[in-house]
């Protein structure tokens, strides 16, 4: 079953990876379980009122007291017929949680994840200091190798989410957590952050882009690069302006904007979406975003700046050169 | 004067002038005066009803508002900071203020009259319960009216519970708030406990107990060992966010793991603590309307108490995303799959109990056999969160939310309705009305399973909780739809409710000792019952008293007519703790204001604590130490003496 034959973005019904894929028949079957038990105890309560109930409205003193049979039969049945899904469902439960806890012994990849109030870093690692870097929201992944994910509470509790690859995981200050995923197919796949975390949990969304391992290849060395250089002169000033505003929290890799307390904004226009699934990402948004973070997420961490028509144009001209 | 520690009760039979005496003794002053100074368990236990059901509403109020600004998707009626103090005190009213007082009230109205007994073991020690759970429901609705209401969940974890990320008043109310009302439930319980093991007439051997009494004392000894783990998880937040300390905060080796354990270890014991007790509700009250006794009744006391032993060991199976250990997680997962067979147990009791009966339908009747089906619901949904993977997926989505309140609503409310029904003719002499009755259940009924059942496929379709907004992802926004319509459907149906009460308590029928022609002893005395309870202290052979002559085993017969007088003072008798023989004589305090005077005390100094005025604080403390002054004074009238074999 792949994503779009259900078209629902966070179901876990279905699957597009070995993880999230091997806990469905189990939550399929614990759900047919729990359907079968609420209908059959539903007909039995049912009949039962219905078939020996006394006339409305009579005098309960008039209704002898039934004093047959001691009922012990149901509980005894009763406990045997449970029995059988209870068992297998636990047998089931600890075969499918070895196989899916992991972590993996050989992963294709291992990557950092630090949820923040309220967006997620992400930090991939190489054998160099060089051959590393931050990006934000959007994890790119090569299909077909499990991807180890370390997971980092960067100031309260938040919680790693990836239906289709991969079940939740918390990000815990003070530890680290392991989790993993794998995809079987090239795809966008939603995440949400699915522990509560403040004002904003409702907007604490990500993707994760599987790819062939060429194209990841290939995005990978892309984001590895630092900031294009800015050609026309609007660009120019905006870069100016981003150094020592926006550079008072983000980073922007090749500039003097270098603070790492908020996204990475080195190739902000590679990614989909603004301010962790908040809007998509266009020139629109982006200068409606800095104008005013308030109003479109409420108690984000990135204050309003109030800047001047020309200041917002020439920033927006600038973050556009960033691929 | 010469020995006053033993006596021999008179034993004899019932007459005017005997409860004349009675009455003299133990009727409450009228006016202010008796009102604040009443110890009697059944004006006790009905503050306890009427407040939960203030906070029923309250709660349920906070819901819709919730349930408005969700109908659609990416509405704006609530920011972010009033949807979170909403949700979180919607969480806090309904599961502390709402659904474990209820069950103390119903449990302080009928213990006494269910056990054959005048009155609770400490009455004084009752109302000082009562008076600190309004004082800690006053304090935590001060928080949220002032704006400094919880912001974090009712499970409030650290570290967004912290000051760094939190550095209103909104956590000191709430910290400071759990830490009083956890001084009402551990005295309640420690109450029922002894009431329990003390107070039973002579003869009501352990095994003849009533289910609900299982209910509420397993309820009760769970509660006095866990509510020591969330007081303190409290007080140490409040410590960590005003002096410095760090026990959760990882940048001073403290452990934010430690709240989740020590809140959970908590919370899940005292989830079955607010569904036990009415549980038992529904084990007495099903059989009445069935016509015969409880199917199964000894193995349904016992699951009732199994239960608690396996709940005292599955609260990590709310922590299984925290990281831990695989092979701790198939421990908790196993218990909790497991913890099912005792619920199961009582399940199939109560379709024995239908099916072998003679079902009479009455509202109360509805609200108990549709509870059935809905802890069924509840329970399933419960079940699959037990394994691990499975959990992985479902949890911190709405279908939790739907389980939650299956469980909760289902398991709680339902009960707490029906059992009014069928125990308002002995609150108050009258019926309630049956015709709105029916309207009642209907629309509850409906209007619940509409908003409920569909919130489960929200949580498939991966919805998380605890969002103010949301956006129109496929499905998502027609069955928020559906759920916001089916929780206003409910809410008219929890109004229908009310209606009927404040009707019914004005203009219902009248109805006698024993409408119902139930079994058990409370139905043996006039409805409403004297101030005394019981002007002869009965004698009980068997479990359903009342149904001796029908049930066939002759020579059993319980001696409700004549035994123990016990006039001369405020007497109850002690029994033992197994098999109810009586042991010695009670001396009851009379009426008094050191409980209320106490609870101003404390009242003062938890204000005093939450603000830093530390004058305040020490003012409060000498009121607390002058409370107890007068209250443990030494009397010698309430020496307690030795009957019989002195």
């Amino acid at each position: 079953m792949s994503v779009s034959s259900w078209g629902f973005p966070f179901g876990y019904l279905d699957s597009s990876g070995p993880r999230a894929a091997q806990i469905v028949p189990l939550t399929w079957f614990t759900l047919a379980v729990s359907v079968v038990v609420c209908i059959v105890v539903g007909v039995l309560l049912w009949h039962g009122i219905r078939r020996r109930r006394a006339a409305a409205s009579t005098d309960m003193r008039s209704i002898p007291i039934e004093t047959g049979g001691s009922g012990m039969r149901w509980i005894s049945v009763g406990l045997m017929i449970s029995a059988v899904p209870l068992a297998t469902t636990l047998v089931w439960t600890m075969v499918t949680l070895a196989a899916v806890a992991g972590p993996p012994k050989h992963p294709g990849l291992v990557i950092d994840v630090t949820g923040r109030q309220f967006w997620w870093e992400v930090q991939y690692n190489g054998d160099q200091p060089s051959d590393g870097f931050t990006t934000a929201n959007e994890i790119h992944i090569p299909v077909g190798v499990p991807v180890l994910v370390r997971l980092h509470g960067g100031d309260v509790i938040h919680s790693f989410w990836v239906p289709k690859l991969s079940g939740k995981t918390d990000a815990i200050p003070g530890q680290t957590n392991l989790s993993w995923m794998q995809a079987n197919q090239p795809g966008r796949y939603m995440g949400e952050c699915s522990e509560f975390c403040g004002f904003q949990h409702a907007h604490m969304q990500f993707e994760v882009v599987a790819e062939s391992p060429t194209e990841f290849a290939a995005w990978r060395a892309a984001q590895l690069q630092p900031a294009n250089s800015p050609t026309t002169p609007a660009q120019e000033r905006g870069m100016k302006f981003v150094e020592y505003r926006c550079g008072l929290c983000h980073q922007v890799r090749g500039t003097l904007a270098g603070a790492v307390n908020a996204p990475d904004l080195t190739h902000l226009l590679s990614r989909r979406t603004l301010a962790a699934g908040t809007l998509p990402n266009n020139a629109g948004n982006l200068a409606a975003w800095i104008e005013e973070p308030q109003v479109k997420k409420p108690g984000s961490k990135m204050p309003a700046q109030l800047l001047t028509a020309s200041q917002l144009s020439d920033t927006v001209a600038y973050l556009e050169t960033l691929k | 004067m010469s020995q006053p520690e033993f006596r021999t009760p008179d034993i004899g039979i019932d007459s005017v002038e005997h409860q004349a005496r009675l009455l003299r003794l133990w009727e409450t002053a009228p006016g202010i005066r008796g009102f604040f100074s009443s110890v009697d368990h059944k004006d006790i236990g009905i503050r306890y009803i009427v407040t939960a059901f203030v906070f029923l509403a309250l709660g349920g109020i906070e819901a819709l508002v919730m349930r408005l600004q969700l109908a659609g998707p990416n509405r704006s009626l609530l920011t972010p900071d009033q949807y979170n103090q909403l949700f979180s005190t919607h969480g806090m009213t309904m599961i502390f203020l709402y659904a474990a007082p209820i069950l103390s009230g119903f449990s302080n109205y009928l213990w006494p009259l269910l056990l054959g007994s005048r009155d609770m073991a400490f009455p004084r020690l009752n109302a000082l319960s009562y008076w600190i759970y309004l004082a800690a429901g006053l304090f935590l609705y001060a928080g949220f009216l002032t704006g400094n209401g919880p912001n974090d969940g009712w499970f409030n974890y650290v570290p967004n519970a912290a000051r760094d990320y939190n550095p209103g008043l909104n956590q000191d109310f709430y910290a400071l708030g759990m830490v009083l009302l956890g001084i009402s439930t551990t005295v309640g319980a420690a109450n029922f406990v002894v009431t329990a093991f003390r107070t039973r007439a002579p003869g009501m051997s352990i095994n003849r107990m009533p289910i609900m009494i299982w209910g509420t004392l397993t309820a009760s000894v769970a509660n006095i060992l866990v509510v020591p783990a969330v007081s303190l998880a409290f007080f140490m937040l409040w410590l960590d966010r005003q002096f410095g300390t760090q026990f959760f905060d990882p940048a001073g080796g403290g452990q934010p793991m430690m709240w989740q354990h020590l809140f959970w270890i908590f919370g899940h014991p005292w989830v079955y603590a607010i569904v036990l007790p009415a549980m038992g509700m529904v084990s007495d009250g099903l059989p009445v309307f069935c016509r015969r006794p409880l199917v199964g009744f000894s193995l349904v006391a016992l699951s009732t108490v199994a239960t608690m032993i396996f709940g005292f060991g599955v609260w990590v199976h709310h922590m299984f995303a925290t990281g831990l250990p695989g092979l701790g997680l198939s421990f908790f997962s196993a218990a909790s799959i497991a913890i099912t067979i005792p619920s199961a147990v009582a399940v199939f009791a109560w379709l024995g109990t239908i099916w072998l009966g003679r079902p009479v339908i009455t509202t109360a009747f509805l609200f108990f056999a549709s509870m059935v089906l809905l802890f069924v619901i509840g329970g399933v949904s419960g079940f699959m969160t037990a394994s691990v993977p499975v959990d992985w997926q479902l949890t911190d989505t709405y279908f939790v939310v739907a389980h939650l309140h299956y469980v909760l609503i289902g398991i709680n409310v339902f009960p707490v309705v029906g059992a009014t029904y069928f125990w308002f003719p002995k609150m108050t002499g009258r019926f309630m009305n049956e015709t709105l009755g029916r309207w009642n259940f209907w629309t509850m009924f409906a209007g619940f399973n509409l908003c409920f059942l569909p919130m489960h496929l929200t949580g498939l379709l991966g919805m998380p909780r605890r969002v103010y907004t949301y956006n129109n992802y496929p499905g998502w926004g027609a069955l928020n739809l559906l759920t916001s319509i089916g929780a206003f459907v409910f809410a008219c149906g929890v109004l229908l409710f009310f209606i009927n009460v404040l009707k019914s308590a004005r203009t219902g029928a009248l109805a006698g000792k024993n409408p119902w022609d139930a079994p058990s002893l409370e139905w043996s005395v006039p409805s409403p019952p004297p101030a005394y309870n019981f002007s002869i202290i009965p004698t009980v052979a068997s479990r359903h008293p009342l149904w001796e002559d029908r049930l066939g085993d002759h020579g059993i017969v319980s001696s409700l007519d004549r035994g123990m007088l016990l006039d001369t003072h405020r007497e109850a008798l002690a029994s033992t703790p197994l098999d109810a023989t009586p042991d010695m004589i009670l001396e009851m305090p009379q009426d008094s204001f050191a409980p209320v005077l106490l609870v101003l005390g404390l009242s003062v100094i938890f204000i005093g604590l939450l603000l830093k005025v530390w004058v305040a604080a020490g003012a409060g403390a000498v009121i607390v130490i002058a409370a107890l002054i007068s209250w443990m004074w030494p009397r010698r009238s309430l020496l307690q003496r030795e009957p019989i074999h002195g």
